[in-house]
């Protein structure tokens, strides 16, 4: 009841701000509280952006006014929608004092053992510390190899101005739903990266250093290509909690993978928990070509996060692995799509959820097989757990099969923690809290095992932090 | 006379609402050895739960004070922390932890103290070779995917390693091998010593061999029927549990 409180005043602290870029900025929008073509041209200029850019969002803006809020899902109440632009322009001095910072997520820094400096910077608190210069030397170790890694603004002006304009939002475009288009509309920071033919990336690029970036994170942008027979592991996000203001993030991902390459795409998303997280991640798959995402999703209010692979070429292939966990006061919808429109293309969702303390998680999938793409495979396989006799786990697979030739599988187990297994584990001494985080882990280490080394051992120690009910 | 390990009197314990234990009554004392045997169903493996605490079975009526204390509302893991330990009929797999990792917590809760890992390692391993353990399962998954005669050997190794007062050991010997009995007697012996007890409840004396009982008890429809000394083995062997049923039920 408490959190659910500290929740309200941020939604409110979020208001009043709303009246401050008012007074600041322009009179004219003092009567107008939807977000407005003078806004977001204004963003446009701020960021400098290309004339096509400009009227790209626009565009999408448009759209953004003229479409319905999705009539599926979990609620989204606690948005306020008839004052967006609050969401899109919140009030940047807030996120400058520690002191407003929750306490839940100040102790979760102290649990994780996240240094002071990291802390800030994933409060959105003040500068950036070392992620900047860290993030600079990788990007000199890529660019050797020929890879561009850079943030999306720069990308838009140089080099690669053309092709990021012809990429940028084709694959998940403003009229996909209500959120695409408010992101086409307001998008502000992101990755932008470039891996030429033939080329493996041997270190994984983590857009974690471009995350911090001051303001960035909110509706921001990752657009990669990797073109035929390349290589490359790229990781977003982090296990700590990422506190935002303002609440609602939609970002977008587009990943367009190439002739026989290779991407993989892995994300700890870990918002804290009065965020919505409406995002849109889409992967594009070209002739023997293969993705693979590998997701965790433990923070957020609501989250709806359906990664989606559309298998283009003959012989594509995509893999999605997938945990999330859900605690008290959480609605975690996510799943994965997968769409087979050519032959010999095939797919594998694993996907795992926990929930616990009143919390929901809905595992929604859809995978679709074109009439056209003989010889297909898929399968689907989901488990939930639920720790609790208060909590929910629901579960919505769609299957689309318009192919005979298909070969396509289904697969669901909901349980709960075996009793004897936490007698077994107690009867060696172990505490029931240890026990069951214990099996909570063994439960989720299919999934951490494909995590890379120091992100699986913090989602183990995120999972026992939220074991020992000391946060959510 | 010796210090009383375990005392349980006029124990009645249920599942659900059925009673499985009645006014049961058994003392076990430092240094010895009791052998719980009788027909299937009799309740025996209910009796070691109930000493360990199983959270389904309720005791409602009777005691069972361990080492002095009163221990009856205490939750299995502080009964483990006592010196209680019991070796499953059918232990659990978990994924969540391998079994040399396991092993160091478990050591740790029950004595309280981080064991040196050195020293600890060095202990695994020997116990390990003892027993006939590929030293590669301490990296496992506890159980996962062990035979039932790996898991067996596994349950002695977790007892030798945590050095209780009192070892309930449950079926150890079902389902093993001739060879593979041999080992975990082995281990039995090796972690037999005066100071501390065995519950052993069996249907085979084999697992016995090399070890001196001291008492044996009879358990039907719920209670010790009949209490004698090792030679009530050999007689169960050959006359069955018919013959105590009738004749023991006066006594």
């Amino acid at each position: 009841m408490r959190s659910f409180e500290q929740k309200k005043t941020q939604v409110d602290d979020i208001d009043r701000s709303m009246y401050d870029f008012k007074d600041k900025v322009n009179a004219s929008f003092e009567v107008k509280s939807g977000l407005t073509p003078e806004i977001v041209n204004q963003i446009s200029v701020e960021k400098n952006d290309p004339e096509w850019m400009r009227l790209f969002r626009l565009k999408s803006l448009k759209i953004y006014n003229e479409m319905p809020l999705p009539s599926w899902g979990p609620p989204l109440d606690g948005l306020d929608i008839g004052h967006i632009v609050t969401y899109v322009r919140p009030n940047t001095e807030m996120r400058s004092k520690w002191s407003d910072v929750p306490d839940d997520i100040k102790n979760t820094f102290e649990r994780l053992g996240i240094p002071q400096a990291e802390r800030l910077s994933l409060a959105g608190v003040g500068a950036q510390y070392d992620s900047e210069v860290v993030y600079h030397n990788v990007r000199a170790e890529v660019a050797a190899q020929g890879v561009v890694y850079t943030d999306i603004e720069s990308a838009m002006h140089g080099k690669y101005a053309e092709m990021v304009r012809k990429h940028f939002m084709k694959l998940v475009p403003p009229t996909d739903h209500k959120f695409a288009a408010l992101h086409g509309a307001v998008w502000s920071g992101g990755s932008f990266v470039y891996v030429p033919p033939g080329v493996s990336v041997t270190i994984p690029l983590q857009s974690y250093f471009r995350l911090n970036a001051p303001g960035a994170g909110q509706f921001e942008h990752t657009l990669i290509i990797v073109d035929k027979g390349a290589y490359l592991h790229f990781i977003e996000g982090c296990s700590a909690p990422k506190y935002n203001v303002a609440n609602l993030h939609a970002g977008c991902v587009e990943l367009f993978v190439g002739e026989n390459a290779r991407m993989r795409y892995s994300t700890i998303e870990n918002w804290s928990k009065n965020m919505y997280n409406l995002n849109t991640k889409r992967a594009r798959v070209e002739k023997g070509g293969a993705i693979e995402w590998v997701s965790g999703s433990f923070g957020s209010n609501t989250s709806c996060l359906y990664p989606m692979s559309v298998l283009q070429g003959e012989g594509a292939r995509a893999e999605f692995t997938g945990i999330t966990f859900a605690g008290k006061g959480q609605n975690l919808d996510n799943g994965a799509k997968v769409l087979h429109l050519a032959p010999h293309t095939s797919s594998r969702v694993s996907t795992k959820s926990i929930s616990k303390g009143g919390g929901c998680c809905t595992y929604r999938s859809s995978v679709v097989i074109a009439p056209q793409a003989d010889h297909c495979k898929s399968s689907v396989s989901c488990e939930s757990l639920m720790l609790d006799s208060e909590s929910r786990s629901d579960t919505i697979p769609v299957m689309d099969i318009r192919n005979d030739e298909a070969d396509v599988g289904h697969e669901a187990k909901i349980g709960r923690i075996s009793d004897t297994a936490i007698f077994y584990l107690m009867s060696r001494g172990l505490s029931e809290d240890d026990a069951r985080s214990i099996i909570v882990s063994g439960f989720a280490e299919p999934i951490s095992r494909e995590l890379p080394m120091e992100y699986a051992v913090e989602m183990n120690n995120l999972i026992k932090l939220e074991m020992s009910g000391s946060i959510g | 006379m010796s210090h009383e390990l375990l005392k349980i009197e006029n124990l009645q314990v249920g599942v659900e609402d059925k009673v499985i234990l009645d006014g049961l009554n058994l003392k076990i004392c430092e240094g010895e050895t009791h052998v719980l045997m009788g027909p299937n169903g009799a309740g025996k493996s209910t009796l070691g739960y109930a000493i360990m605490g199983h959270p389904q079975y309720t005791v409602n009526e009777g005691s069972i004070v361990f080492d002095g204390e009163d221990i009856t509302q205490e939750p299995t893991d502080v009964r483990a922390r006592k010196g209680i330990f019991l070796s499953f009929q059918s232990p659990e797999e978990v994924p969540g932890i391998a079994l040399g990792n396991f092993l160091r917590v478990s050591q740790a809760a029950v004595t309280g103290k981080e064991p040196r890992i050195l020293a600890f390692q060095k202990e695994m391993r020997k116990t390990m070779e003892t027993l006939g353990i590929d030293p590669g399962y301490a990296a496992r998954y506890l159980n996962v995917g062990f035979s039932g005669g790996e898991k067996k050997k596994s349950e002695i190794l977790q007892m030798l390693m945590l050095n209780p007062k009192l070892a309930i050991l449950d079926e150890t010997d079902s389902g093993l091998d001739v060879d593979a009995v041999k080992i975990v007697s082995r281990g039995i012996r090796q972690y037999r010593s005066d100071k501390n007890a065995l519950l052993i409840i069996t249907h085979n004396a084999k697992i016995l061999e090399g070890l001196s009982v001291d008492y044996v008890h009879v358990l039907v429809n719920g209670k010790i029927i009949r209490t004698g000394d090792s030679s009530l083995i050999q007689e169960i062997g050959e006359r069955g549990f018919q013959f105590l049923e009738t004749g023991g039920a006066q006594n």
